[in-house]
């Protein structure tokens, strides 16, 4: 199967380690991982902070870039969310019908990575090895619009030596929220120590989540307070291996040969 | 609407205040989790939860398709029962026509069952330079008039007071109104709701002129309906020998059979109740039961330049029932009274904005005051797409004068965003700048300064993920 | 007013000028997918368990015991005057010492303040949530009969007024009477959003399911 990566903007500056962990994990299902260059950004700052008009653009790239994979995999419940609800939206305001057409070609092909994990491939044991204890922030995006349900905690339970704990008021919003948090600093940051309380209670060493944009605000808490739980992307635990438990080999280069 | 409290600060600045505030966050803390995990157990006790959504949303939809033919037949049917029908296109109208009516009766005191419409246009106060005395006789309206507060909840005015600080004020202000409160009163939620209960008492017993609102006007017969617990709604229907309800335009729903939907989703959703104690229906006057007179006055107020707004539109399927302000993150660390509307939450964050525009500095910041969680479309009964509606307002904030620097850099983004190369370009500088001076704290006041005053900024990587990609499979090395 | 009134209307046309609508309005259909009610079978049981869960007092009789029950709960209140509405079956009665009954028709919200309960049937009673309606139908009065006494009993001849759900009183109902609702005594959630029983209307709710002769 050709899968097309779509990394997210935020990932591919800020968290390489995700997108190597990614691909080498779908690497070792099998897949033939591809990260088309042309891609960019989903738009999903602009359009929730109101610049919808600018949109477009990012959109008709999007649809472009990813027309000829058989399945397109993104890390983030959100932009992934960002691509499904609202890029639909985007073309129609456009005005533009092939921009229509091509979005809606792509658009039933994307899928987050769990769901592309435990729908497309069928797994929920993909062999990986991660012994602590672990938090799983189900955000609100993955939960609410891109409806991941159980997938997340179903591969994390299936990870050998890892133990997943209860988090309180899981499903309450860390306070993020994008330029939200900018924009509300205080109220943000509220919320995000709550989150951080609550990950603290249930004991885990590592608060994981399927978005590096939530984990980087409750990461960014967490240094600041120098507390005792560290943020991991949910790519990151299902890449690491008992042959490679620190991933070592994710950032490997290689020439020609794929597999 | 009533206008922006004089001196509001913007969301921001006053959830600032809010969330400082250990014992405000406390009480909401308490309230909304209570709430919030009964009104789940109420809604998973009906399997068909999403149908009777889904119809609800429906109904309110066709209704709001078709307003004008609606409110033209509960007009009708309301004159034909015997009531008189009004029309206010705005909140001094409304005043100036329930004034006038409670004029008429010669009476200077009317008791009042809480409803939203009277407080958005301020009925209390045109009463009070009329010379006419309101009382509020719901529990917590009186906590709040008592008080000389502000509501910061719909269904709970006073959700900010835990039980000690409404003894206290029970017991301060009770005898300045009226029968003070017992000797000796506890804070023991029981005791409290009988001293309101001997306070008001003689005020309903006394009263000529009741004025409420109401939950629903069905057209086809012209029966409104009000949904309360306490009774005080029942004793200012049915005692007074004059009603006057003020009901927002958008409250109607065509038939009698229509309530089926709606009986069903609103007391699960409001108190998680099965059913609320007490429903009232009327229709017009009936001879030897309840008011000789019943005056309906039908509120405009903003609803129709609401209506004229396609994404705006689903606004106006709203029933009140607070479910949204219940769930929200926000609303629980900010409080209401940050809203700066009697329309507190979710809600208040896509209704004020509409009724009153984005003309002043907190009705600017309200689209601003989610994080798009989602929480409240989830519990919606009426499937208001909250944040659909909120990222609607943020573009006609930005479209405003005032935005020019969040604008062109939001332009400038989008212009690299466009093209990889510039895309490209542009990560290698903001990797080169950060990590060369790899700030921990930004000190310069903006988006710099709001992130790190709390949290650090990431550390950037050496190396993006497609400098890496493209250096995997050229350059030589082992996987 | 008529100004308004024509303002309102005209700015909604316009309001609605872009939205494609079907005339008449009913004509474009509602998808009620929803249940006609929850449950089909031990509606006087779901009844009673779910009034009971409201904190109304729930009694089962005949028709011979009812006065004496009603008797034994006036009793127990320490009740000496009781307010009926018309209609109501004499045989209702209770024949108590000291138990002073009066006919509702003409008494003052005062004067009904300084009487201890008030006694009633009503029109339907809904068993998924535990509601009876009352629609100022013979033995049931006035609204304000059954609001003002601190104390209210309220007969339910089950089975035949007894519905499953909100859906099925609704059809059983006359929109053009004014109606009560009742869910339990009144309550209110205002302190700590947390529920507390009785506030203005009556404190005490007692609800007697009566048993058809030979039982059912
Ligand atoms: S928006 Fe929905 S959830 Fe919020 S008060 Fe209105 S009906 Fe209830």
């Amino acid at each position: 199967m050709r899968v097309g990566l779509f990394l997210t903007c935020v990932n591919d500056t800020l968290y390489p380690r995700t997108g190597q962990a990614t691909v080498a994990l779908l690497e070792r299902l099998g897949c033939d991982v591809d990260f088309p260059l042309a891609q960019t950004c989903c738009g999903q700052m602009h359009w929730n902070t109101g610049y919808g008009r600018q949109v477009e653009p990012m959109v008709r790239g999007f649809a472009e870039t990813f027309a000829g994979y058989d399945a397109v995999v993104t890390p983030s419940g959100s932009c992934g969310a960002m691509i499904r609800d609202n890029h639909p939206r985007a073309a129609a305001r456009s005005g533009d019908a092939a921009l229509a057409d091509a979005v809606a070609a792509v658009v039933p092909k994307v899928h987050e990575l769990s769901e592309f994990l435990v729908d497309v491939l069928g797994v929920t044991d993909v062999g990986a090895y991660f012994p602590h204890r672990v938090a799983y922030h189900p955000t609100c995006h993955s939960l609410r619009l891109m409806r991941l349900g159980d997938r997340p905690t179903a591969l994390l339970r299936n990870v050998r030596g890892l133990e997943l704990v209860d988090l309180p008021g899981a499903e309450e919003c860390c306070g993020f929220g994008g330029t939200f948090a900018v924009k509300n600093p205080d109220v943000s940051a509220a919320m995000g120590a709550d989150k951080i309380r609550n990950a603290e209670a249930a004991g885990a060493e590592v608060l994981c989540a399927a978005d590096n944009s939530c984990l980087m605000h409750l990461g960014g808490m967490l240094t600041r307070r120098q507390g005792a739980v560290r943020t991991l992307h949910l790519a990151e635990i299902l890449a690491a291996t008992e042959a490679d438990p620190g991933g070592l080999t994710w950032a490997g280069v290689r020439n020609g040969a794929r597999g | 609407m009533s206008a922006v409290p004089l001196g509001m600060p913007s969301f921001p600045d006053a959830a600032r205040e809010a969330t400082r505030n250990p014992t405000l966050r406390r009480n909401l803390r308490h309230a909304t989790h209570t709430i919030r995990d009964r009104r789940a157990a109420a809604v998973a006790e009906l399997d068909d939860w999403a149908e009777l959504r889904a119809a609800g949303a429906a109904i309110k939809d066709r209704t709001l398709r078709h307003l004008d033919t609606y409110l033209e037949q509960a007009e009708a049917a309301v004159v034909a029962a015997g009531g008189h029908v009004h029309w206010a296109a705005d909140a001094a109208e409304a005043n100036r026509i329930v004034t006038d009516l409670v004029r008429a009766t010669g009476e200077t005191e009317v008791v009042k069952v809480k409803s939203m419409a009277t407080q958005e246009i301020g009925l209390n106060e045109a009463l009070a330079e009329a010379g006419i005395t309101a009382y509020e006789t719901d529990l917590a309206e009186l906590i709040v008039q008592l008080g000389d507060d502000r509501p910061s909840h719909i269904l709970v005015p006073a959700i900010h007071r835990n039980r000690t600080e409404i003894r206290d004020i029970f017991r301060d202000a009770m005898g300045e109104w009226g029968i003070p409160a017992p000797d000796g009163m506890s804070d023991d939620p029981r005791e409290l709701a009988e001293a309101a209960r001997l306070h008001l008492r003689e005020k309903f017993l006394r009263a000529k002129v009741g004025v409420s609102g109401a939950n629903f006007l069905v057209a086809e017969t012209g029966t409104l309906v009000v949904v309360e617990s306490e009774g005080n709604g029942r004793m200012c229907l049915t005692l007074p020998e004059t009603l006057i309800s003020v009901v927002g335009i958008e409250k109607v729903v065509p038939t009698w059979r229509d309530l089926e939907v709606f009986l069903q989703l609103l007391p699960r959703s409001s108190t998680a109740e099965r059913m609320n104690p007490y429903t009232s229906t009327w229709t017009g006057v009936t001879d030897g039961d309840g008011p000789r007179a019943f005056h309906l006055v039908l509120l405009d107020n903003g609803r129709t330049s609401i209506l004229a707004d396609e994404v705006g539109r689903q606004t106006l399927r709203c029933i009140r029932c607070s479910a949204c302000l219940n769930v929200c993150p926000v609303y629980e660390r900010a409080g209401g009274h940050a809203y700066g509307s009697v329309y507190p939450g979710p809600i208040g964050a896509i209704l004020t904005p509409q009724l009153r525009g984005t003309g002043s500095a907190v009705d600017a910041s309200l689209p601003y005051a989610s994080t798009l969680c989602g929480a409240c479309y989830d519990v919606c009964p009426v499937a208001i797409d909250i944040p659909e509606v909120l990222v609607h307002l943020r573009e006609k904030v930005t479209a405003q004068r005032g935005h020019v620097i969040e604008r062109s850099a939001l332009r400038a983004a989008a212009w690299a965003m466009r093209d990889p190369k510039r895309y490209t370009a542009l990560q290698r500088a903001a990797a080169a700048g950060t990590r060369a001076l790899h700030p921990r704290r930004l000190p310069l006041p903006g988006w710099g300064k709001a992130w790190t005053d709390t949290r650090d900024l990431p550390a950037v990587p050496k190396e993006s993920f497609r400098t890496w990609w493209q250096r995997r499979d050229t350059s030589g090395g082992t996987k | 007013m008529t100004d308004s009134r024509a303002r309102i209307l005209g700015r909604i046309r316009t309001a609605l000028a872009g939205t494609e609508r079907t005339t008449p309005a009913p004509a474009e259909p509602i998808a009620r997918d929803y249940r006609d009610s929850h449950t089909d079978t031990g509606l006087v049981e779901l009844l009673a368990h779910n009034l009971a869960d409201y904190r109304a007092r729930v009694h089962h009789a005949t028709e011979t015991d009812l006065p004496d029950l009603i008797a034994r709960l006036l009793g127990s209140r320490g009740a000496h005057t009781l307010v009926v509405p018309p209609g109501l079956p004499d045989g209702w009665l209770p024949t108590a010492a000291g138990l002073r009954a009066v006919r509702g028709t003409d008494l003052s919200a005062a004067e009904l303040d300084a009487m201890s309960s008030v006694l009633t049937g009503c029109a339907v009673a809904v068993a998924e949530t535990g509601t009876i309606v009352l629609d100022g139908g013979p033995g049931q009065g006035r609204r304000m009969l059954t609001l003002v006494p601190d104390h209210h009993i309220c007969v339910v001849r089950t089975p035949d007024q007894v519905v499953a759900s909100v859906p099925q009183a609704l059809r059983r109902l006359d929109p053009r009477r004014p109606q009560t609702w009742i869910s339990g005594p009144s309550a209110t959630s205002d302190i700590e959003l947390d529920r507390v029983e009785g506030v203005h209307g009556p404190r005490a709710l007692d609800v007697v399911l009566l048993v058809p002769p030979g039982g059912a």
